[in-house]
C-alpha cells in the first residue's frame, strides 16, 4: 500500500488544526472520504438529480440506475442478493426497522432477547424498549460467554467492539443461536470496512453498518435480511415509494426491497456509497487488514514505554483505547487536539462494557486506510505532552 | 492556545473546598453523561442568608474540576439571589481561557451543580 497516494485522496488530510496538519484517528466515530465519494455527490446534483423509481424521464431513469447499482454492489461486498439489501439512515435505524418490523411480531412474553456486553447502545435501547413492549426477557452475555438462554428468539451481536476492538466469535454465537431456533442480528458497524463479511459463510439472519464508517457519505445505513423474513415482515414506515396498490382505506406493499423504503432516499448519498465499496475493494480488506495490524503493533510499542498508560484492546485491532493514571480522558482528547491529533473521548455509547471496565470514560485512536506510522509518531508526541503536564 | 494554565492544573492537582458536608443546607449532584463527569455540591449558610461554607465532591476532568472549586471560593459571601444570578461568562472570565463547545458542559457542570442545589431548596 502506497500511503503517501491514498493520504493525497482524502482532501480533509490537508487540514490544520491548531496549526499543526491533522492527524485523523477517530475513524470508529466516522472516516473521512476520498475525492471519489466527494465528486460524486457533486456530480450527481449537478447531472443527475432526480427522485427515484418515479418518473420515465432520462434524468429519472439514470438516477435510480445509479442508486440501485449501489444495491447491487453492496450485496455483491456481502455476498447476498440484492433484493436482501435496504437502505436506510444509519446502522441504528437498520436495527430499529428489525426491532420494530420482525420484533413485534415475533417477540412474546416470555421469549428472550440476547445481546453481548460489547454493544453501541444503538444494537442495546431498541432490545430494551422491544422487552418492555412485549414482556421479553433480556439477557447479557459477558466476554466469552456464547451459552443461549432457552426460549432465545433473537441474538443481537457486535462483529467489533467500537471500544476495545474485541471480536466475538460470531460463528459459534450463531451456530449455538441456530440450535435452539433463534435469529441473529449482527452489527457490522465497526467491522464492515476492515474485514472481509460473507453472510453467507456467516450464516447470520440480519447484518446492519452504515456507508459513512466506510469512506461513505453519512445518511446512508444498510439492513441486510434473509429474503423469507423480509417477506414476512410488515413495513417500518408507511407511505410513498412502498406501496403496490392504494384504495381509499387500504394498501398493499410494495415487492422488496422497496417495501421498506417509504419516501424518497437518500439518492446522493447511496450512489456515492458504491464509490466509497469500489475505493475499499480497490486496495483490498486484505491489504487494509494487514496495514492495521502493523499500526495496532507500533501504537502499541510507542504507547507501551509510558507506565501511565493503560491500554484496552484486542490483537492488531483498528481500535485502540486508553487511559492515563494522571489524566481524564478528555483532558487528553483537549492536549491531542492542541497537537492536531483527533481522538475521541467518553463512554463511546457503550456504558455496559465501561461499568464492567470499571472506567467511566477512555481516550480511543481509530485506525483506516490512510493512516501512517508518522500519524502514530505524532499521536506519541501528543501523549508525552499530555503526560507531561498532568503528572 | 493554551487550554491547561497554571493556575487550572493548580486548582485540578491541588483542589479547594473539596469535601463533603455533613451539615450542608442545600446540595445537588450533577453528571455529564458523555464522560462521566460528576460534581456534588453542599452549601451552607449563615444567618443573614449568605453562603459561608460552599464545597464539593467529585471526579472527572481538570476543566470540571478546576471550574468546581474555583466557583465553591466565589459563592462565599453571596446569597441565593445573587448564586441564581451568576452566568456562564462568570465562569469562563474565573478560568480565564478559551472554552471550546465541547468542553462548555465540562466548564459549567459545578455552576450548574449549585444553581440546582438553590433550586431543589426554594
Amino acid at each position: 500500500m502506497n500511503i503517501k497516494k491514498i493520504q493525497a485522496e482524502f482532501p480533509i488530510l490537508k487540514r490544520k488544526i491548531n496549526d499543526k496538519s491533522l492527524v485523523y484517528l477517530d475513524n470508529a466515530a466516522t472516516t473521512q472520504k476520498p475525492n471519489s465519494v466527494i465528486k460524486s455527490l457533486t456530480e450527481y446534483y449537478e447531472n443527475i438529480n432526480a427522485n427515484v423509481h418515479r418518473g420515465i424521464h432520462a434524468l429519472s431513469e439514470e438516477s435510480t440506475a445509479e442508486y440501485e447499482k449501489t444495491r447491487a454492489t453492496v450485496a455483491e461486498f456481502i455476498n447476498s442478493k440484492s433484493e436482501e439489501i435496504i437502505f436506510t439512515r444509519n446502522t441504528t435505524e437498520s436495527i430499529n426497522l428489525v426491532a420494530s418490523s420482525w420484533g413485534d411480531d415475533n417477540i412474546k412474553k416470555g421469549d428472550v432477547i440476547v445481546v453481548s456486553v460489547f454493544e453501541h447502545h444503538s444494537n442495546l435501547v431498541p432490545w430494551q424498549e422491544l422487552a418492555k413492549r412485549t414482556g421479553a426477557t433480556l439477557h447479557m452475555l459477558e466476554q466469552d460467554d456464547y451459552s443461549l438462554p432457552e426460549n432465545t428468539k433473537l441474538l443481537a451481536i457486535t462483529a467489533m467492539s467500537n471500544v476495545t476492538g474485541h471480536q466475538p466469535d460470531l460463528k459459534k454465537a450463531i451456530k449455538n443461536a441456530h440450535a435452539i431456533d433463534a435469529l441473529v442480528l449482527v452489527d457490522a458497524a465497526q467491522s464492515i470496512g476492515h474485514q472481509s463479511t460473507d453472510i453467507q459463510d456467516l450464516d447470520c439472519d440480519f447484518l446492519v453498518f452504515s456507508a459513512h464508517k466506510m469512506l461513505g457519505p453519512t445518511g446512508v445505513g444498510v439492513l441486510y435480511a434473509r429474503r423469507n423474513l423480509l417477506e414476512n415482515m410488515r413495513p417500518y414506515q408507511y407511505g410513498g415509494g412502498m406501496i403496490k396498490t392504494v384504495e381509499d382505506k387500504n394498501s398493499t406493499w410494495a415487492d422488496l426491497p422497496e417495501k421498506f423504503e417509504a419516501g424518497t432516499p437518500n439518492i446522493a448519498g447511496v450512489i456515492a456509497f458504491r464509490k466509497a465499496i469500489e475505493f475499499i475493494t480497490n486496495i483490498g480488506l486484505k491489504n487494509i487488514r494487514a496495514h492495521e495490524k502493523t499500526l495496532h503493533e507500533y501504537l502499541v510499542e510507542k504507547f507501551s514505554t509510558h507506565p501511565e498508560v493503560t491500554l484496552y484492546t484486542s490483537p492488531n485491532s483498528p481500535v485502540i483505547s486508553f487511559t492515563l493514571d494522571c489524566a481524564h480522558p478528555h483532558d487528553i482528547a483537549s492536549v491531542f487536539n492542541e497537537e492536531g491529533v483527533t481522538t475521541r473521548a467518553g463512554h463511546h455509547c457503550c456504558q455496559p462494557l465501561m461499568r464492567r471496565l470499571n472506567l467511566p470514560a477512555t481516550a480511543r485512536l481509530s485506525f483506516y486506510i490512510h493512516n501512517s506510522f508518522e500519524d502514530i509518531d505524532r499521536a506519541k508526541i501528543a501523549l508525552k505532552k499530555t503526560i507531561e503536564i498532568f503528572k | 492556545m493554551d487550554l491547561y494554565s497554571e493556575i487550572i492544573l493548580d486548582y485540578y492537582k491541588n483542589p479547594r473546598n473539596k469535601a463533603k458536608q455533613s451539615d450542608a443546607q442545600s446540595q445537588a449532584i450533577e453528571h455529564n453523561p458523555s464522560c462521566g463527569d460528576i460534581i456534588e455540591i453542599f452549601l451552607h449558610f449563615d444567618k443573614a442568608g449568605k453562603v459561608d461554607k460552599a464545597t464539593y465532591q467529585g471526579n472527572g476532568c481538570a476543566i470540571s474540576q478546576a471550574a468546581t472549586s474555583m466557583l465553591t471560593e466565589e459563592l462565599i459571601g453571596k446569597n441565593k439571589e445573587e448564586i441564581i444570578k451568576i452566568d456562564k461568562e462568570e465562569i469562563y472570565d474565573m478560568l480565564g481561557v478559551p472554552i471550546s463547545p465541547g468542553r462548555v458542559k465540562c466548564a459549567l457542570l459545578g455552576l450548574i451543580a449549585t444553581k440546582s442545589a438553590i433550586h431543589k431548596d426554594k
